[in-house]
């Protein structure tokens, strides 16, 4: 492994926590790449609730979670920040000492590998992944014939697929892989989709016409044998079952967060939250700080408030580890020309 | 005052003292029971999800379009509802709710 980065920090996340310490480091003229699993910027507050407003934000009377996203966006613009998406960090090796950590990040997906100063996790509830339906014995199938994503359409030609959910993907890859599935059934719960209308639509048209079926219902077991599915029973409302035929079958039930692969980092855990201190929100590893709703002291609340104010305090730990030899001059962004400069604002 | 009866995933049933105006996801988590409640309450995670006895179905608001897509997301039995979509009244002293299970 040659190639990789190399910058001052890495931000483990894309929420809003994440992106306003990119603020705070900013000004301290502290570089910082940003990696997240999701393909868009914002986290939580992009993910589960872009349209939900939001009233606890100093300063905004109301906002709502994209909204909020935005406009961090647009505070840390001068400070041109990296955004490395769809990517989930691996691996976290330290390879430098308490009193100079340096830090090696790989990531899974491209394998992109960082060398920084410090690492500021900033991960939530952890990682978003598909959320799981709890079907007996589905960890034998998966991989195999039971698959979360669609990575290659290619994968379900001329096989009997069984879609289960009612959104956007379910009914996405309904009508996408309909043409080139043996047989294609999609399941949900009830008559209602929550979808783009036109994709419903066209999936009722393909009932109609008999190129597909529709259940209703929910999956009760999973039939098949050495990992290679056969069936699916699907349980009734009425308390009913019967046996659908299918070789692969794809649930669609949104994302959820798991911590991921953060437990193996060699950090101190309390009930999956980091534990940190109050003056610098660092872990048990020097160089290593975690803030939002990650990390645990005496007396956390998981507001977004909260958590900028500890990407305020990290930053200065931070500093030096970055500058060791620099003295860290307090200033204000209303009266230093430095600070306005730094923001593309000075006169 | 009053309590509500939560059967957790191992089968065992807990008797917790409720408060008016806490959402039974709140009353829930308050007493450390395991429940996620990723999203905080705002109806948009679905990781609240128990079953609700068939007796005390009836005597809830029903579920909301919203509560609905939610729950398309989950594995339902007619009995399903979102913890964090149900108000504690004094009405509800003895409400019976079972946690769904997850995924994992």
């Amino acid at each position: 492994m040659t190639d990789h980065i190399e910058t001052d920090v890495v931000i483990i996340g894309a929420g809003p926590v994440g992106l306003f310490a990119v603020f705070e480091l900013g000004l301290l003229d502290i570089k910082c790449h940003l990696i997240d699993i999701l393909p868009k910027v914002g986290g939580q507050c992009a993910e589960l609730y872009p349209e939900k407003p939001i009233y606890d934000i100093p300063g905004f009377p109301m906002v709502t979670g994209q909204g909020l996203v935005d406009n961090l966006m647009a505070q840390i613009e001068p400070f041109n920040p990296t955004f490395h998406l769809n990517e989930m960090v691996e691996s976290l090796e330290s390879i430098g000492t308490p009193e100079a950590p340096l830090f090696r990040v790989k990531t899974s997906e491209n394998g992109t590998t960082f060398v920084c100063k410090s690492v500021i996790i900033a991960a939530g509830g952890g990682s978003f992944q598909p959320k799981k339906p709890p079907i007996d014995n589905i960890e034998a199938y998966e991989g195999t014939s039971v698959f979360y994503a669609v990575r290659k359409m290619e994968m379900f030609r001329n096989k009997k697929v069984l879609i289960v959910g009612g959104g956007d993907s379910a009914l996405d890859w309904t009508v996408n892989l309909q043409p080139i599935a043996k047989r294609l059934t999609l399941l949900h719960r009830r008559d209602a989709f929550r979808a783009a209308p036109h994709t419903v639509e066209k999936m009722r048209s393909l009932v109609a016409s008999g190129d597909m079926d529709l259940h209703l219902g929910q999956v009760s077991a999973l039939k098949g044998n050495n990992h290679v599915l056969e069936g699916a029973v699907i349980r009734k409302d009425d308390g009913s079952e019967h046996l659908v035929d299918c070789d692969v079958m794809l649930p669609f039930f949104g994302l959820t967060m798991k911590l991921g692969p953060i437990a193996e980092w060699g950090l101190n855990l309390h009930e999956n939250l980091i534990p940190v201190d109050t003056e610098k929100f660092e872990t048990n590893v020097p160089g290593i700080f975690a803030i939002g709703d990650i990390n645990t002291y005496p007396g956390k609340l998981k507001l977004i408030l909260s958590g900028f104010h500890e990407g305020a305090l990290a930053a200065q730990k931070v500093h030096r580890y970055v500058y060791p030899e620099k003295k860290l001059l307090f200033q204000y962004t209303t009266s230093s020309t430095s600070l306005q400069k730094k923001l593309g604002v000075a006169a | 005052m009053g309590v509500i009866h939560v059967t957790d995933r191992a089968g065992q049933r807990h008797t917790l003292e409720a408060i008016e105006g806490w959402r039974v996801m709140e009353i829930i988590r308050d007493w450390g029971l395991p429940i996620e409640g990723l999203c905080g309450g705002a109806c948009e995670c679905a990781t609240c999800h128990v079953f609700v006895a068939e007796d005390w179905l009836d005597k809830l608001f029903p579920p909301t379009d919203e509560e609905e897509d939610q729950l398309d997301t989950v594995v339902t039995k007619p009995s399903s509802r979102l913890s964090c979509q149900i108000l504690w009244t004094p009405e509800l002293d003895g409400l019976e709710v079972t946690l769904a299970p997850t995924g994992d």
